[in-house]
């Protein structure tokens, strides 16, 4: 027998590590479909609770919308469960094209490829369109997922300081003897909330003819005017060489995503990007219902426009409960608590009063930035966002951090 | 030229790597193993390094130990400056 005593000790003692650092995660079993109201199973083998989702990425709330859960109803019925391929073999039927030439068009961009997750667009595109003579250059603060990407490809790979131009401007200029150069960004970053700067960093990188790729999986369907993303409520469509995204969230939230861009890069990918090549294809079923999607969002902004209130709303309503927030106008919405312990004691607290709101604490966020973050959603309705301000006025109350500043509340509960 | 070339690394690192509310840094302070500097972010460091200096690390020697402080880092661009003599 191969795993051994030692084996398995070592494995032991590492996850006996992790628990005891309190950094253990848990799943929390939800046995309703996704949407505000969710009855929940927590901790495990407790009776259901019904409580208020503030945490899902559920932006547009289509998860569960009756039209999508239709459409992919019929793209079962008519295209089948699965494909039992990777794309380039037997796994491209007419709607992966279509939902393609969908987002090429929605996004504004040249083209588009599918992937089985964003996760696979960004661990994949890097390396199929860079070589050891280019040079990354990444926002310090960008998704795991670019970083896992950046690993992986054997460009030269250097950072900035969290949407510092002025910093882009140098490292261009150190880098300038590269054959190509990329910069990288969020367009939405995920923990904080906040927006890239995509039409400074567009004018820069203009300047030093370097390519921009933007990962707007925070962002697709609902940031700009018609929810195109980033790039549209920073005026530059068009100007993005790279757009990875997601349609794990905002648009229907099942699973894959895109690599969207100009056409060489894009087919560089499908000649390339190993994810690309070496997965299987999006299931029929959720291509059904992506494209779906697009039919709601591309007819009518309705959605993201009360997405967009949803939010304004909840962070007016928690700025004069005198929480602190970090700054920001998207529906991410971190309430910050600085200590790991607080957030996680914080979430529970919420739990208990109905609200579903997970803490954030080191490594997933640096050092001494504890939160909760908070995520609204169109399947909000104003009474789902009172009941939970009035949860955490309460629960903030109870840990008295209400209308103190980050100093104070890290000398009452420490980093 | 220690010292001198010491306090231009500490303030590269500085000003490349520090917030503005950080702890102040030492020239023993440890950059990589303290997690003030990700090894990724080294590479601009380096290359700094190499245009101020006229020198070239090869990647094998520009190990995250031999980055971890201001002091490592000084003995190391020292010993490339004296090579190219």
């Amino acid at each position: 027998m191969a795993y051994s005593d030692k084996i398995r000790e070592t494995y032991q003692t590492q996850l006996k590590g992790i628990r005891e650092a309190g950094l253990f995660k848990q799943e929390r079993f939800i046995h309703s479909p996704q949407a505000a109201d969710i009855e929940v199973e927590f901790p495990a083998g407790s009776p259901l609770k019904k409580v208020i989702n503030m945490c899902s990425n559920n932006y547009l709330g289509l998860s569960s919308h009756p039209e999508v859960v239709q459409a992919a109803h019929e793209g079962l019925e008519t295209r089948g469960y699965g494909m039992s391929s990777v794309r380039f073999i037997c796994g491209t039927q007419d709607i992966h094209r279509e939902l393609e030439s969908r987002l090429t068009e929605f996004l504004g961009t040249e083209d588009t490829l599918l992937f089985p997750s964003c996760m696979d667009a960004n661990a994949g595109v890097f390396e199929a369109v860079l070589t050891k003579d280019d040079v990354i250059i990444s926002d310090r603060l960008v998704h795991a997922s670019l970083i896992d990407g950046i690993r992986l490809c054997s460009a030269m790979h250097d950072t900035i300081k969290h949407s510092d131009m002025g910093h882009l401007e140098e490292k261009l200029q150190l880098h300038a003897d590269k054959r190509f150069k990329m910069a990288v960004t969020d367009g939405v970053f995920s923990m904080d909330g906040d927006t890239a700067k995509l039409d400074e960093m567009a004018a820069v990188c203009d300047k030093y003819d370097a390519m921009i790729l933007v990962d707007d999986s925070h962002a697709s369907g609902f940031i700009g005017k018609t929810g195109r993303g980033t790039h549209e409520k920073c005026g530059v469509v068009g100007k993005m060489d790279i757009i990875t995204t997601t349609f794990g969230k905002a648009l229907g939230g099942a699973s894959g995503g895109c690599v969207s861009g100009r056409r060489e890069l894009v087919e560089m990918c499908r000649q390339r990007a190993r994810p690309y090549l070496f997965s299987n294809t999006i299931a029929p079923v959720v291509v059904a219902g992506v494209l779906k999607v697009m039919d709601i969002i591309s007819k009518s902004t309705e959605r993201r426009d009360k997405l967009e209130r949803n939010a304004a709303y909840w962070r007016k309503g928690l700025t004069e409960a005198g929480f602190v927030l970090k700054e920001g106008d998207t529906p991410i919405v971190p309430v910050m608590l600085f200590n790991a312990k607080l957030a996680q004691d914080f979430s529970r607290a919420l739990y208990d009063e109905g609200i579903y709101a997970v803490g954030f604490f080191f490594p997933v966020v640096p050092q001494s930035q504890a939160r909760i973050r908070t995520q609204i959603s169109a399947g909000h309705e104003t009474h789902h966002l009172d009941k939970a301000l009035d949860a955490f006025i309460k629960v903030g109350k109870t840990f008295d951090i209400l209308g103190r500043t980050k100093q104070e509340i890290i000398a009452k509960y420490g980093t | 030229m220690a010292e001198e070339l010491k306090d231009t690394v500490l303030n590269y690192v500085i000003k490349e790597y520090l917030e503005d509310d950080s702890e102040p840094l030492a020239y023993d302070t440890p950059l990589i193993s303290g997690g003030i500097v990700d090894s990724f972010s080294m590479v601009s460091l380096k290359r700094f390094l190499e245009n101020r200096y006229a020198i070239s690390i090869p990647d094998d020697e520009a190990t995250p130990e031999a980055f971890d402080s201001v002091n490592k880092i000084a003995d190391l661009v020292e010993r490339f400056v004296a090579k190219k003599g």
